[in-house]
């Protein structure tokens, strides 16, 4: 079933369908018009697959993706063009160009936790470059996916952009199929495994995978917008399931304390005495990860070390926001990415030691610092390495569209958004365009320490080295 | 095992220095760049004594399309260098107002180059060139398939850079693999597909990014209507003066019509001989066939029955030297080994159709080359050319040069490879490009914050919808009622 995709849409992307920019600007302004006329529908199924707020699925998903959609729209024309180059004097004469082509026909693998953005982002990627695309929707967003494989024939122009819905065979299926890009969305066990497909065909890849994304908090600070800023970018982004979300803080053992009440009093702010009853906190998004979230508290070294919350109920599948106070690096949910609702602080004595803390980690999608010291933000800027960073707030960079989104190291390779998603589905063809003209015989056999003295004055940019070589000096016999 | 400890150690020792933070400061990448330009003023004699032990390459060939390109390769990062480092802001935008946004520019770390035999000192220092200027701390593994370079390169390359930085690590197939299994942060690797595919597989394990320069079948196209002697010129200079055909960008095969093909076989012919005299074995400004593994490979590609009787010029071989002689070849079986594989060599196949655009379809039916080549002056042939092939570049009405400008990205697509280096785009291929956003405590939108409202909502979309009054409210803390 992948093959036979595949070779409908390499049949549809051959006969040159997915070129012209009008076809593209139509598929986008398809993708507008399902999001605008669909956004009921979009929103109970994010509420079916995750319990998601509606104000959530509005603003993180079904508004980012329009916003997506028309930024590209709005791009095409220019990004469609080729952009001249200076040409080089060892080429001279000649024009240069750079000229954007489709890689072909493209594999969009998306996750859960978004099921919609992720899914949409990336193939207004692939459709703006002139990609033929096939979106494998995550299956542990079942209504989501449903929905997409619904939609999207209604919407686009579907012998070229396809639904292939599924779980582990048939993305295992799709993945043995050799495509011109595979753009993947998740975490780095399954990343290994799609980028080990991908080295079988030299197929290219976008990971756009997670990490323990720190926030470092410093004393010198506005702290109760700093602590509203951390709880939104944590539970207000589908209750911690999300790649960006602050995953732990670090801040100093003196302001330790002061930091915990503030978070506790904006939690109860937020969702009230009794978090398991709001209707603003995601539900975790099915047992499997509920069970590997509780594990994580209740393992010994870390439950005694809850200072807030803690509550659960299996049946609803719901963690309240955790706080968590120097919980050993050792422990589990020291070690792995906890894409949920638990918030371990960890401290230290001096704010410095934070920056060799996180350091000490693998690279993480995104990093933040809160404070006003303008020497720890560059060191901070400097010295930490990650897919990218905030100072001052958590998680709004991707809303950014001049900013590429993307990780480093474990936490990814390639970016998008904006721009970078064209980028990211397009081959960039040098073209070097010259005519009959500007022959210089230093060039051609046999070599001569004439030629060559003349060749080395060209290569070193001497103007007269360039008119001896096109008056076709040294003067050879035709 | 042995090469184990030394791949570990050489990445270990890399590690450190990396972590110390040497790598980072402009003045120290400007020092190395500089060690290197040095390196290839003041050793240009050897480096040619190493180029011919290796590949009896011509002189001339190794100053023009080695060392001369390694030194404007340098001064071009010299030159750049500082503007790269530095952030580029970026539009800040309505959303997060109000910020500031740029994108910096930082070292992924310790990477591994592992370069090719056919141009081995340009091949082994053009990348290590960027990821010295992007900051990082680099092990090159130059290819053993020219080892009278490679040595040069661990004897030199201490002299001159700083080795607690830049490391050489020689050998063959356990080496590179030991290297391999390591946990590098780039892998940047020239060279052809099969080894293309293990290369990405090792890097699959650690999630490394790649960079791979691989090759394919780089097609000519030419036309009737063209300057033919300048064509013939330009074909075989791109071929048999790009290190004896043994080059990724070389032109592998031509395809011409059925009705120029004479002209141009005849025009091909006059030129080789100016090029190279009667007797091309004895020509000195040809490299030789780099070891017999490839003589045998070419001999044999050569040698397939329905294709020694396609030779219309050349043919000559002289075992003892590893010299093949230019060849011509004229409408062998496209199910051939030479129609199927790379050359990578002398040999130059010439297909012909009937009409001229049939030429696009052959080109198609094959994988994506690292180049592929127009010879014609029809405007319209050019742009169906260009919108209908994909390739790493192109060029229309010469051959190979276009390598030698830094402002255009050099690197394959599909099977050809992935990713790009020259100029800017070495810089970047060695780097990560970082956002940054930059918020200071002012200018809190309490919409933002649960509890959620309808109110809230209300405003959030106008803010998206960039109304202005919305943005007011959203700052002045106003929540739209309960």
């Amino acid at each position: 079933m992948a093959e036979e995709v595949v070779r409908e849409l390499r049949a549809s992307f051959a006969a040159g369908r997915t070129r012209p920019a009008e076809w593209r600007a139509a598929q986008l302004k398809g993708l507008i018009r399902m999001i605008e006329e669909k956004e009921a529908d979009i929103t109970a199924a994010l509420h079916d697959d995750l319990s998601k707020p509606s104000m959530e699925s509005y603003l993180h998903e079904i508004s980012l993706a329009k916003s997506s959609c028309k930024f590209a729209l709005d791009g095409i024309k220019k990004w469609m063009k080729p952009e001249k180059v200076p040409a080089a004097i060892t080429t001279f004469p000649s024009s240069a160009q750079i000229v954007s082509e489709p890689l072909g026909v493209v594999l969009v693998i998306s996750a859960w936790n978004y099921p919609f953005l992720l899914s949409i982002d990336p193939v207004i990627g692939a459709i703006a470059a002139g990609n033929a695309v096939v979106l494998k929707p995550s299956e542990i967003a079942p209504a989501t996916s449903t929905l997409f494989a619904k939609l999207l024939p209604e919407y686009v122009d579907n012998t070229c952009i396809k639904v292939v819905e599924g779980g582990v065979p048939e993305t295992t299926a799709l993945l043995e199929q050799r495509w011109d890009k595979i753009f993947y969305t998740g975490n780095g066990t399954v990343a290994r495994i799609v980028l080990a497909a991908a080295a079988k065909h030299l197929t290219p890849v976008a990971l756009e995978l997670g990490g323990k994304c720190p926030v470092i908090v410093d004393s010198n600070v506005d702290l109760h917008v700093a602590v509203k800023r951390i709880a939104v970018g944590k539970w207000g982004c589908n209750n911690g399931q999300a790649c960006i979300a602050p995953d732990y803080i670090i801040t100093t053992k003196a302001f330790a304390p002061e930091l915990v009440d503030s978070l506790k009093r904006v939690l109860e702010r937020f969702y009230g005495k009794d978090p398991l009853e709001s209707a603003d906190l995601s539900r975790i998004v099915n047992s499997k990860h509920f069970q590997r979230l509780a594990a994580l508290i209740e393992e010994k070294e870390v439950a005694d070390k809850i200072v807030y919350g803690g509550q659960t109920d299996e049946k609803k599948l719901k963690i309240a926001p955790t706080l968590l106070l120097d919980v050993p690096q050792d422990t589990a949910l020291m070690t792995g990415e906890i894409f949920g609702p638990l918030l371990p602080i960890v401290t230290v004595e001096k704010i410095e030691d934070s920056i060799d803390l996180v350091n000490s980690k693998s690279k993480p999608l995104a990093a933040y610092l809160f404070s006003r010291n303008k020497k720890l933000q560059q060191d901070f800027v400097a010295n930490v390495p990650a897919g990218g960073m905030l100072v001052n707030d958590t998680a709004l960079h991707l809303a950014n569209p001049y900013l590429p989104f993307g990780g480093v190291g474990d936490s990814g390779m390639g970016s998008y958004h904006g721009k970078f998603s064209f980028d990211c589905f397009s081959h960039k063809k040098a073209v070097l365009i010259r005519g009959f003209g500007g022959e210089a015989t230093a060039r051609y056999p046999p070599y001569t320490a004439e030629k060559q003295k003349i060749l080395r004055g060209l290569i070193n940019g001497s103007f007269i080295a360039l008119i001896l070589a096109l008056l076709g000096f040294p003067r050879e016999k035709r | 095992m042995e090469a184990v400890a030394v791949a570990a150690g050489a990445r270990e020792q890399l590690r450190a220095s990396f972590s110390s933070g040497r790598t980072r400061p402009a003045a120290w990448r400007a020092a190395q760049l500089r060690g290197l330009l040095r390196m290839a003023a003041e050793m240009e004699a050897q480096i040619c004594a190493a180029l011919r032990a290796d590949l009896a390459k011509p002189r001339t060939e190794s100053y023009v399309h080695e060392i001369s390109l390694v030194t404007s390769s340098c001064k071009f990062a010299l030159k750049n260098l500082e503007k790269w480092m530095k952030p580029k802001k970026v539009p800040a935008g309505l959303l997060t107002f109000p910020s500031t946004a740029r994108v910096t520019a930082e070292p992924l770390g310790v990477v591994l180059v592992i370069s090719a035999w056919n141009y081995p000192f340009l091949l082994a220092i053009d990348p290590v060139i960027g990821a010295i200027a992007a900051g990082n701390a680099v092990a090159l593994k130059p290819s053993e398939i020219a080892p009278a370079t490679s040595s040069l390169l661990a004897d030199l390359l201490p002299r001159y850079v700083d080795s607690s930085c830049i490391k050489v690590v020689e050998g063959g197939i356990p080496e590179t693999t030991a290297l391999l299994e390591q946990k590098w942060d780039k892998i940047f690797y020239t060279g052809n597909s099969k080894v293309g595919r293990i290369v990405m597989s090792f890097a699959a394990k650690h999630l490394t990014p790649v960079v791979l320069e691989l090759g394919g079948k780089c097609p000519v196209v030419v036309d009737s209507n063209v300057d033919l002697h300048v064509a013939a010129k330009r074909i075989a200079a791109g071929k048999w003066g790009c290190n004896n055909g043994q080059a990724c960008i070389s032109p592998d095969y031509i395809i011409t019509t059925k009705s120029f093909a004479p002209k141009l076989l005849d025009s091909l012919r006059k030129v080789l001989e100016k090029f190279y005299g009667k007797d091309p074995l004895r020509s000195a400004d040809l490299s030789r066939i780099v070891n017999s593994n490839h003589f045998n490979r070419l001999k044999a590609l050569m040698d397939e029955e329905m294709v020694s009787d396609k030779i219309v010029f050349g043919g000559q071989s002289d075992e003892q030297h590893l010299n093949i002689a230019p060849t011509l070849l004229l409408d062998v079986p496209l199910d051939s080994a030479i129609m199927k594989e790379e050359i990578f060599g002398p040999l130059l196949p010439i297909i012909t159709v009937d009409k001229i655009h049939e030429s696009f379809a052959l080109i198609n039916s094959m994988t994506k080359p690292l180049a592929a080549y127009l010879f014609s002056k029809d405007s319209k042939l050019k742009r169906q050319f260009e919108r209908n092939i994909s390739a790493g570049g192109m060029i229309f009405n010469d051959t190979g040069i276009h390598l030698t400008n830094p402002h255009l990205p050099f690197g394959g697509v599909g099977e050809s490879g992935m990713g790009a280096y020259h100029g800017t785009f070495s810089f970047d291929a060695f780097a990560h490009k970082k956002a940054v956003l930059d918020r200071s405590f002012l200018g809190e939108a309490n919409a933002r914050y649960p509890p959620y409202t309808h109110g809230k909502l209300k405003i959030l979309k106008g803010v998206m919808k960039a109304n202005p009054l919305a943005m007011v409210q959203a700052i002045v803390g106003c929540t739209g009622g309960a």
